[in-house]
């Protein structure tokens, strides 16, 4: 019985899709690149997160969020103020008129630490938080719109403009979240400093063997009973409803998923890099992350992960020799994902790639 | 004469309007246990309107839906059909990307919660009734098909087969003939009266030869108004639906 369970819940060649993709991560990438370029990659897999959890609620759900945005930064905040304040100890602030509180408050005349900073002191709160404050800010909005039957574009319209809101309100209390520049000059996780290379190492190993774990439960979300219902929700959400189904809570269950990927990769993001501003949590990067999802393909988890790491590969690539163009080849990307090939690049594998492997296997096998 | 118990569904004094048109108005029906019911009238006269309103589509302006002595329309959509009520809808709505066993395991009454939707396996009685079902409505052997490929005719029966999992007291089809061939036809009828000995069917059809088939009595809608209500024949020869009918 939990034999046939396994069985249905990893199909062979997701199975070898997974075993490739765990090969080319943690072997394949840390002997090809230096580590300059590894923690670039670490980077652009901290977007795969984002990534894989638009591919549970739009392409699986039919749920498009133009906000994923803000999970992403509640997770990299969330993980940014605990480094801050290990950064911020009294010695390392003592030239401050106020030691012992992050400098960016320091400027802005602030004399203690606000009271939502101080759970922050604690590593067992911060983890918990990077899962809980998404978890439960997705279903706010998720219980106010689903409920109401709030659905489609308007959807959408709406978590753009919250992702707008939220970056509005991070710039302005400039004092509370450090402004435009965000949460710089992290150093160290309990001690340990992460701006070296063999932080840099093992931070990027950590993040793969989490975004593989992200794999394993979004494959499990995907091929239960929870997955089926959310394509049918897509396919007709009335009859879903009329079959006994409070359509709103899996909405919102599936939703509040897609946020904790998001502030996964948001908190790994801010580890690797080392910072968290408030250019990662608004409308545009809000849409590229649907971008990433959309050329990986919006209904392949593993489409995912490649989708972001081919368009942040290119957008460095481009940006490094032709910084203006990175817009207008992300806009052409997009126009040429939605025309030529909606599928992305899964949709691309398994209509050309697929059939071809098929063929030679079964040619050799024959044989 | 029957006593108020003997009836499945009872509506009293249902009316609904929508920015003062009212689409139906002071409509009562009583259904009986095992009853086929077929609703008849033309264009407009508020059929689909009495079903979204027994089933919580559409929430009543006036007036009361007793299922089993239990009020309907204060409950949400899912915990009527929870009660017991199933619908079928005009066009067939099944799950094109899923397959025909996928949409019938889908209705099975179990693992209707988020947590019980992640946690659902599908055992030998998931499998056991699918099958059941499946050679019910015809479509034994088209179980793994993706529901997208079937005929017109057979996606009516996967959604009549969709509720029949559910097993309901009380079955609703729109239209279930609608786009069916001559032969579907006979094969459906077949199957309303093969599913009715566990419950009560409430239809709308336009296709008269059809309503013959299975009616056991017929109510006429008209503007949103019973007009006339009895058996086949007495509703044929009742001069106010031949004037609707035939007049002007």
């Amino acid at each position: 019985m939990l034999q046939s369970k396994l069985r249905s819940l990893t199909p062979k060649n997701d199975v070898i899709s997974f075993l490739i993709l765990a090969a080319i991560l943690l072997v394949a990438l840390p002997l090809l690149f230096d580590i300059f370029r590894l923690n670039l990659i670490g980077k652009y897999l901290t977007f795969a997160f984002v990534a894989l959890g638009l591919v549970l609620s739009w392409g699986l759900g039919g749920i498009l969020s133009l906000g994923q945005g803000i999970f992403f930064g509640i997770g990299g905040y969330a993980m940014a103020m605990f480094l801050k304040l290990e950064a911020s100890s009294p010695e390392n602030t003592k030239i401050q008129s106020t030691p012992g509180i992050p400098d960016f408050m320091d400027w802005n005349q602030l004399t203690e630490l606000p009271w939502f900073w101080e759970p922050f002191h604690s590593l067992g709160f911060t983890i918990f938080a990077i899962f809980a404050l998404p978890a439960l800010f997705a279903y706010i909005i998720g219980a106010a719109m689903f409920k109401r039957r709030v659905g489609g574009v308007y959807f959408a319209i709406i978590t753009q403009a919250i992702a707008a809101i939220m970056t509005i309100l991070v710039i302005g209390q400039q004092g509370y979240t450090g402004g435009v520049n965000g949460i710089t000059d992290l150093r160290t996780l309990l001690g340990w400093d992460i701006r070296t290379d063999s932080a840099k190492y093992i931070l990027y190993f950590v993040n793969s063997i989490l975004l593989l774990a992200t794999l394993v439960v979004a494959q499990y979300i995907r091929k239960s009973k929870l997955g089926r219902l959310l394509v049918a929700m897509r396919d007709s959400e009335d009859r879903v409803r009329f079959s006994g189904y409070d359509v709103a809570n899996f909405k919102i269950f599936i939703f509040c998923v897609a946020g904790v990927f998001s502030a996964l990769g948001g908190a790994m993001f801010t580890l690797q890099v080392g910072f968290m501003s408030p250019s990662l949590i608004g409308i545009v990067p809000s849409i590229e992350m649907v971008i990433f999802a959309a050329v990986g393909g919006n209904l392949s988890i593993f489409g995912a992960v490649y989708g972001a790491l081919i368009v942040n590969w290119a957008k460095t690539i481009l940006s490094e020799s032709y910084p203006e163009l990175w817009l207008f080849a992300m806009g052409g990307l997009f126009i040429a994902v939605v025309l030529a090939f909606p599928k992305g690049l899964a949709g691309i594998y398994e209509s050309y790639v697929q059939p071809l492997l098929n063929k030679k296997f079964k040619s050799t096998q024959d044989k | 004469m029957y006593q108020q118990k003997d009836f499945v569904l009872t509506i009293e004094g249902l009316t609904v309007s929508f920015d003062g048109f009212k689409a139906v108005n002071d409509v009562s029906l009583y259904i009986e246990e095992q009853e086929i019911r077929v609703i008849v009238g033309p264009n407009g006269a508020g059929k689909t309107t009495v079903l979204d309103l027994i089933c919580g589509r559409t929430k009543a302006t006036e007036g009361s839906i007793k299922f089993k002595g239990k009020e309907l329309t204060k409950l949400k959509e899912h915990e009527i059909v929870h009660a017991g009520v199933g619908r079928k809808f005009q066009n067939p709505s099944i799950y094109e990307d899923l397959t025909v066993f996928e949409n019938l395991e889908l209705s099975f009454p179990r693992g209707k919660k988020v947590w019980g939707a992640l946690t659902f396996s599908r055992d030998q009685e998931v499998i056991d009734k699918v099958n059941e079902i499946a050679s019910m409505i015809f479509l034994e052997d088209k179980l793994d098909s993706q529901a997208a490929l079937l005929s017109h005719g057979q996606k009516q029966w996967l959604e009549i087969g969709m509720l029949l999992i559910q097993d309901p007291e009380l079955l609703m089809l729109d239209e279930p003939v609608a786009g069916m061939s001559v032969s579907e036809r006979k094969q459906t009828a077949e199957l309303l009266q093969k599913i009715t000995k566990d419950r009560s069917i409430l239809v709308i059809e336009h296709d008269m030869h059809f309503v013959e088939e299975i009616a056991d009595k017929v109510t006429v809608l008209h503007q949103g108004q019973v007009l006339s209500e009895g058996s086949m024949e007495k509703v044929q020869n009742d001069p106010k639906v031949i004037e609707v009918y035939l007049g002007h």
